[in-house]
Parts: structure tokens; C-alpha cells; sequence
């Protein structure tokens, strides 16, 4: 399987600041790709550096098999950009930005257009200042996805939405999705919209890359929550290994459990005796928080 | 109007910095032309046939306004005329940055929520703008008085600087309320203020001929002010009905901002096309939408002044057969065409200047456009840096030439008797220094983006040269800084491809080092 976008040891300063610090990014061809940091992690950079707005100060990358900075012009015709904070060009209207962005790239399909402006609800006669931040982002998303590319790079494409309208999105990128042939980048901060759409995930933080892989990958980096009610006391729980956060309250225990120990930790409850038992999967918000909070520590 | 107090506060936190230079150099300029004078001119015979041959130059009318009096204080207030437009700017500037352009951004609108009343941040524009020109009244006031040793004199001199600052404020106040654009609300303005000195210009030339129309100076702000002739016989009507325009214009504004909601305009916005035509596919197409509208403006602006200073070429003849010791001096120096040449060129050179600020504000299009996000969004599509910023500087490039040809092309038009080729050719000769600064506005971009705006410093540096550089006596080097000091005077005088050559490859070698710059810096930046 080939990679749309490779980046190794990554690098970018900013005067002293450095904005990124070795970051690794792998996407595949035709996967939609979750792209997790919290804001300041790196990830609008490492996207202008995929871009070829900015160039990086060390380590490689690869965008569709050319140079991001070198090759911008003809990689940009297979490509297709949303940025954060879209801004509208104020006496122009939506309908106008639409074809000129797809027209710079390189054509887009009128059929499409049509359908996806149906979908969105966006009435494209209104100029530019008149618009909401949605429906600027619904704008400059109905521009890529209209747009007949490769891949598709999508900066926290639904901050603005409201929720039918993010429904809407992930239909329709579940739709792209089943084509194959379009590889996804999206940045995001809401992560049922990463579970319902990514294949696989990279989360970043201060610049690095902390995880990647699928879901299920990750979800073994996870911890399981355990509510039982026991019959007897929980001897030899507490210092099992992978066990955590253990609290006892009148023969209900609740505790933690790393993926790897979860069996012996059950094994564990049943020699005790089970009453009732309640598991909870690992979540991604879990794991989102747990790597985030290490910043704060 | 609850919270005006902390918004004064906050308009003068953020302009800590350009609100003393401007107070500072307005306030001071003038007790330092007079010194300069004093030095320039060491017996009084000097001083009354420099103001008797000036009085009658309408090429120094034109710029300046009409002189009375023979005083080095009349002189030093003649000669700061064309500072109650610099101060008219800059306070017409002021009121629409802290009004249209913060909630065009959104940030009145945080404001707004807080315990702040509806009028209030214009409130606070005003009243702060209007106590900077107070202040420049009387740093002027003191330093004449000092100077010139006459109190009413100066008082309505320093009158005469407040009153032009606070007149442009109102209207900035009026036009920030018309559209929901900062940057239309700030070209309107800006309109006003160019109408008013043309008119000014037309009335007072005609003044010093004919008088057939004379009037328009009674019509514009501008001309008025510069009717006060604070060592003349002093004339305090004018000081009356400014203060009298801009109770107005203010209680206008008022009205306008009480009938609106937060972030409308007056012109309610109209839908437009559903789909782009399909010439609109290449970033010129998309500048051409971008900067039409400023080509239009400068065309026909700098159009109409070249009907003002084509129609008052006749008058300036008539100085010329009128006055015998005026016409001796000049047939002395080549017959009465060269008073009428000198007229010409001078004017020229204004008009140069003029088209300069287009062609800095036309450059500086690319750095909005890189600071709204825009530029990024055209930048990640299959267009290459070179092509988007070559786009716009077409615009600024091509759009000051033409809107210098249909400068030079009226007045040559307008004004029979002169040599139109000469005439036109004269202004098209501005040119070249024109791209001077235009490069150096794509210099700053490409290699210092977030100093771009200093690019404005280049055409206000060459203005000021123009226009004290003689009487301060400033060094030849000093005055060499300013392209427009190389550029060959026409009609009138020998016009060698040297300066025109050096300027242009002068031009073409900071641009390229801009543009080298931008195609190896962040964007943005």
C-alpha cells in the first residue's frame, strides 16, 4: 500500500519557539485519517508544512509521492484544502468562491456542486461578509468536496456546524470513503466524529506524534472500567498489576483495568464471587484526555 | 455612552504609539518652518519679494493656498497649508479604525456584550481624535506665540489645525456608519477629503486670476481653513462654521449608528450571482474583481483633478500678463510659458505623489490578503506564489499608470494652450518614481511582512520632502531620498533617460529582492 502523506522528523521553528519537534505522519492511500492534538499542538503547521505554505527545518515528507514545497503548483491540482478559519473574500459571493477555488485547481464537478449545496443548505447567491462561520465553512467544504482530487485535507472542517449539519458531513464523507481511491486528512477535535470516520489515527502534542494506528490499536493502549458488586471482599485486586484507581464501598468495587490485565483482574473478581458487573470499552475520549493532560503535568 | 471612559483608554493603549508621532510632528512643524525661514531670509527685502513672487505662484497656490501678508509668521502659516490635509487624514484614519473596522472584526461586538452603551466606542473615537487636534492646536498656539509674539494670531492659526482635524472626523464618523466595509467607509472619506482639496485648489487659483470661480473654496472644508489668514486680517467665519459642520456631521452620525443594527451598513447587502462567470478562473480574474473598484476610484479622482488643474491654466496665464515686475522676472528666465510650465510640472509632481499612495495601497492588497487568510486559501490550490503576487502588482503597476494618464490627459485637455504631449508627458514621467514605492511596499512584504504597513512611511517621507525640504534646508542628499526629486520637470525643462533609467532599474531590483523574499517565507506570516 502506498502513502499520500509521509512525514518523518518532522521540524518547524518559529524564531525560538519550536512548533514542531520531529513529528512522524503516516497517512495511506485511501484511508481517512484522524488527525488529535490539543490547540497549540502543532497540527495547523504540520498541515502548512503539507502544504508547502511553510517550509520545515528539518526531517522529510512526502505528499503524493513529490516534495510539498518544491512541487506545490502540480500537487495542489490533485489536492484539496479546508482551512480552520475560513474567510470569505467579503463582495464576492459563496456560488463565486466556490467555482473560482475549484477552477484554481483545476475544475470541479457542476453535478456535484449541485448536489452538495442541496445537501448543506447553503444559498450560494449571498456575498461573502453576509455569511455565518458555518456557512463559510460549509462554503469552502463544497468546494472540496466537489473538487475531482486525490486527497482531501480537512482543518477542524466542522467547528461552525451545527449537528445536522455534521451529520451531513460524515455521510458524506463515509460516502467518499466508499469510493477508496480519496485519502482523508482530518484534524479534529470532536472525537465521535474521528471514531465514526477515521481508519486510522495520529495524536499529537507539543509537535510529536504520541500514538498512531487504528482504533482497536489504540484502544489496547486504553483502560477498561469496571463496576461489580462482589459477594466477599476484593483480596489481592488492589495489588494486582494494571489494576487502577480502586475504590471499595460497602461490596462494590470500581476500578480501572489496563487492557493487557483485564483477564487476570476478572479472574480475580470471580474467585471473590460476582453479584452484577458492569464494563465500560475504553473510549477514545479517555484516551484523548489522558494524553492531553500529560501536558499539564 | 456608559464606558466611553474606558474605551478612550483603550483607543489610547493601542495607539500609544502613531497618536504622539502625528500629535508631535503636526504640532511642532511649524515653529520649526519658521525658524527655517528666519535662516533663509536675512533682510526683510528678501523676505517681501519671496512673498510677493509666491503670493502670485499658482503652482505654490495650488499647494499651499492663497498667502496674505508678508510676516514670517503669514509665510510660516501660508507654507503649512497642506498640513490641515495630513491632519484631515489622519484623524478621518483614526475615527474609522476605532469605529467600522473593529466591528467589521467582530471585536465591537465583544465589546458591545460587556457593559458598554451603543454609541459609546464612537463616542470614544471622536472625543479622542478631537482632543489629539486639540492638542495639536496648541502645541502650534505655543510654539508661534513664542515664535511670531502675536496671541490672536497664533490662537487662530492653532484654530486653524483643529478645526480641519475635527471637520474630518465627523465625516469619518458619517461614512463608518454608510457601509458595512471598513475599508468603503475609509475610501469615502478619503473621496471627501480629495474633493475638498480640489475644490480648494480650483477656488483658489481662480482667485488669483479671473475669480470667475472662486467660490468653490467656499464650498470645501478644506478652504475654508485655509481662509482664516491667522497674521493677515484675521477671519474667524471660517473657524465658526467648522465648528458648526461638525456639530452636524457628528449629530448625523449619531442618527445613522441609532438607525442600525451592530455590523449593517446603511446599503443593505443584495444577493448576488449563484455561480462565477466563467472568465472568473485565474488569479488575475480574481484580482481584477479585487482591485477594480480601487481603479476606478484613483481614474476618476485623479481625473477630476486634472480638470481643476487644467481649468486653472488659463488663470495662471493672466498672473503671468498682469503683474509687469512678475512677468519681468519670468521673461528674464524664458517668457510668461514658463510661468505657466513651472505651474504644470509643479502640479505633476503632486499628481505623482498622489498616484504613489495608489500604488502603495494597491501592493499592500497582498498582505490583507495574506493577514484575512485568504491568500492561503488561493495559495493551496494550483497557483503558484509568483502568480498570485505578479496579479496584483499588476494592479499596482499598470492601474497608477493610467490613472496618471487620465490625469495628464484632462488637464492637457482642458488647459488648450499648452502642448499636450508635454502635458501628459510631464505626468507619465512620474511614473517610474511611482514604482520606486511600489517596489519598496513589495520589498517590506516579501522579506518583513509584518512590517508592511511602514511602506505608507515612503510616500508621507517623499511628501514631506516636497514640501519643506526647500524652506528646512535639508541636506541635497536628504532630498535625493525621494525618487521624485529625479524626476525630469516637463513641460518646460530637458528630460534626460538617465534619472528615468536609474529609477526604473532602481524600482525592478527591490522589487525582485521582495520577491525572492516571498517565495521563500512563511505564508503566513
Amino acid at each position: 500500500m502506498t502513502e499520500a502523506i509521509d512525514a518523518e522528523g518532522l521540524i518547524k521553528r518559529f524564531g525560538k519557539v519550536t512548533a514542531l519537534d520531529g513529528l512522524d505522519l503516516r497517512v495511506r492511500t485511501g484511508e481517512v485519517h484522524g488527525f488529535l492534538g490539543p490547540n497549540g499542538a502543532g497540527k495547523t503547521t504540520t498541515i502548512r508544512v503539507l502544504l508547502g505554505l511553510m517550509r520545515h527545518d528539518g526531517g522529510t515528507v512526502s505528499l503524493l509521492g513529490g516534495d510539498p514545497w518544491s512541487a506545490a503548483t502540480a500537487l495542489h491540482r490533485r489536492l484539496a484544502y479546508v482551512p480552520g478559519d475560513v474567510t470569505l473574500w467579503p463582495n464576492l459571493t459563496g456560488g463565486e468562491v466556490i467555482d473560482l477555488l475549484g477552477r484554481l485547481r483545476g475544475g470541479l464537478d457542476p453535478q456535484r456542486k449541485a448536489e452538495l449545496l442541496e445537501r448543506f443548505q447553503l444559498d450560494p447567491r449571498k456575498k461573502g461578509r453576509t455569511y455565518s462561520k458555518g456557512n463559510r465553512q460549509k462554503v469552502a467544504l463544497v468546494a472540496a468536496l466537489a473538487s475531482d482530487v486525490e486527497l482531501l485535507i480537512l482543518d477542524e472542517p466542522t467547528s461552525g456546524l451545527d449537528p445536522l449539519m455534521e451529520a451531513v458531513f460524515r455521510e458524506v464523507i463515509l460516502q467518499e470513503k466508499r469510493r477508496g481511491d480519496r485519502t482523508v486528512l482530518l484534524s479534529s477535535h470532536i472525537l465521535a466524529e474521528v471514531e465514526a470516520l477515521c481508519d486510522r489515527l495520529t495524536i499529537i502534542r507539543e509537535g510529536r506524534a504520541v500514538e498512531t494506528g487504528t482504533l482497536d490499536d489504540l484502544r489496547h493502549l486504553t483502560r477498561t472500567s469496571i463496576q461489580a458488586e462482589l459477594t466477599g471482599p476484593p483480596d489481592g485486586l488492589a495489588t494486582l498489576p494494571g489494576v487502577h484507581d480502586l475504590r471499595t464501598d460497602n461490596g462494590k468495587v470500581r476500578f480501572d483495568v489496563d487492557t493487557d490485565a483485564l483477564e487476570p483482574a476478572l479472574q480475580t473478581l470471580v474467585k471473590v464471587g460476582v453479584r452484577s458487573l458492569v464494563s465500560q470499552p475504553p473510549s477514545l475520549e479517555e484516551l484523548f484526555l489522558r494524553q492531553y493532560q500529560r501536558d499539564e503535568r | 455612552m456608559t464606558g466611553t471612559g474606558r474605551l478612550i483608554r483603550l483607543i489610547l493603549r493601542r495607539d500609544r504609539v502613531i497618536l504622539p508621532i502625528w500629535i508631535l510632528a503636526f504640532g511642532l512643524l511649524p515653529a520649526a518652518i519658521y525658524s527655517s525661514f528666519e535662516g533663509l531670509f536675512t533682510t526683510d527685502a528678501e523676505r517681501i519679494s519671496f512673498a510677493h513672487v509666491s503670493a502670485d505662484n499658482a503652482g505654490f497656490v495650488a499647494l499651499y493656498g492663497l498667502l496674505r501678508g508678508d510676516s514670517f509668521a503669514a509665510l510660516t502659516s501660508w507654507r503649512t497649508g497642506f498640513i490641515t490635509v495630513m491632519i484631515g487624514l489622519a484623524t478621518l484614519l483614526t475615527v474609522i479604525r476605532h469605529t467600522r473596522t473593529d466591528e467589521e472584526a467582530g471585536r465591537t461586538e465583544l465589546i458591545g456584550s460587556t457593559v458598554i452603551g451603543r454609541h459609546a466606542p464612537l463616542a470614544a473615537a471622536l472625543i479622542t481624535t478631537a482632543a489629539a487636534s486639540l492638542l495639536i492646536g496648541l502645541l502650534t498656539f505655543a510654539g508661534m506665540v513664542g515664535k511670531s509674539g502675536s496671541v490672536s494670531g497664533s490662537l487662530a492659526f492653532g484654530a486653524e489645525f483643529v478645526a480641519a482635524g475635527w471637520i474630518f472626523a465627523a465625516i469619518a464618523a458619517i461614512t463608518a456608519q454608510l457601509t458595512s466595509s471598513a475599508r468603503s467607509a475609509r475610501s469615502i472619506a478619503i473621496v471627501a477629503l480629495g474633493v475638498s482639496y480640489a475644490l480648494r485648489v480650483g477656488g483658489d487659483i481662480s482667485a488669483l486670476g479671473t475669480g470667475g470661480v472662486s467660490w468653490l473654496s467656499w464650498i470645501s472644508p478644506l478652504g475654508w481653513v485655509s481662509r482664516i489668514f491667522p497674521y493677515g486680517s484675521i477671519n474667524w467665519w471660517p473657524v465658526v462654521l467648522s465648528v458648526l459642520l461638525t456639530a452636524l456631521a457628528v449629530a448625523v452620525a449619531i442618527y445613522l449608528r441609532g438607525r442600525r443594527d451592530l455590523g449593517d451598513g446603511l446599503f443593505a447587502a443584495r444577493l448576488g450571482r449563484a455561480t462565477a462567470t466563467p472568465s472568473l478562473r485565474t488569479p488575475l480574474a480574481l484580482a481584477w474583481r479585487l482591485h477594480r473598484g480601487l481603479l476606478v476610484g484613483w481614474t476618476v479622482g485623479l481625473g477630476l483633478l486634472g480638470l481643476i488643474f487644467g481649468g486653472v491654466g488659463g488663470s495662471v496665464l493672466d498672473i503671468a500678463r498682469d503683474n509687469k515686475g512678475l512677468s519681468d522676472i519670468f521673461a528674464r528666465i524664458g517668457g510668461s510659458d514658463q510661468i505657466v510650465d513651472s505651474y504644470l510640472a509643479g502640479t505633476a509632481g503632486i499628481v505623482g505623489l498622489i498616484a504613489a499612495c495608489y500604488a502603495v495601497q494597491a501592493t499592500l492588497r497582498l498582505r490583507d490578503e495574506e493577514t484575512t487568510g485568504h491568500a492561503e486559501a488561493v495559495l493551496a490550490t494550483s497557483v503558484s506564489r509568483l502568480a498570485w503576487a505578479g496579479s496584483h502588482l499588476l494592479f499596482s503597476l499598470l492601474g497608477p499608470a493610467l490613472a496618471l494618464f487620465a490625469e495628464g490627459a484632462v488637464t492637457g485637455l482642458v488647459y488648450t494652450q499648452g502642448n499636450f504631449a508635454d502635458i501628459v508627458g510631464g505626468v507619465m514621467l512620474q511614473l517610474p518614481a511611482v514604482w520606486v514605492l511600489a517596489a519598496v511596499a513589495v520589498l517590506l512584504f516579501g522579506v518583513l511582512p509584518r512590517w508592511s504597513l511602514v511602506a505608507w512611511a515612503a510616500p508621507a517621507a517623499c511628501l514631506l520632502i516636497l514640501l519643506v525640504g526647500e524652506s528646512l534646508r535639508l541636506n541635497q542628499w536628504l532630498l535625493d531620498i525621494s525618487p521624485f526629486t529625479h524626476v525630469p520637470r516637463l513641460p518646460g525643462g530637458n528630460v534626460s533617460a538617465t534619472p528615468v533609467i536609474a529609477l526604473l532599474a532602481v524600482a525592478l531590483a527591490v522589487g525582485v529582492v521582495g520577491l525572492a523574499g516571498l517565495r521563500r517565507r512563511n505564508i503566513p506570516d
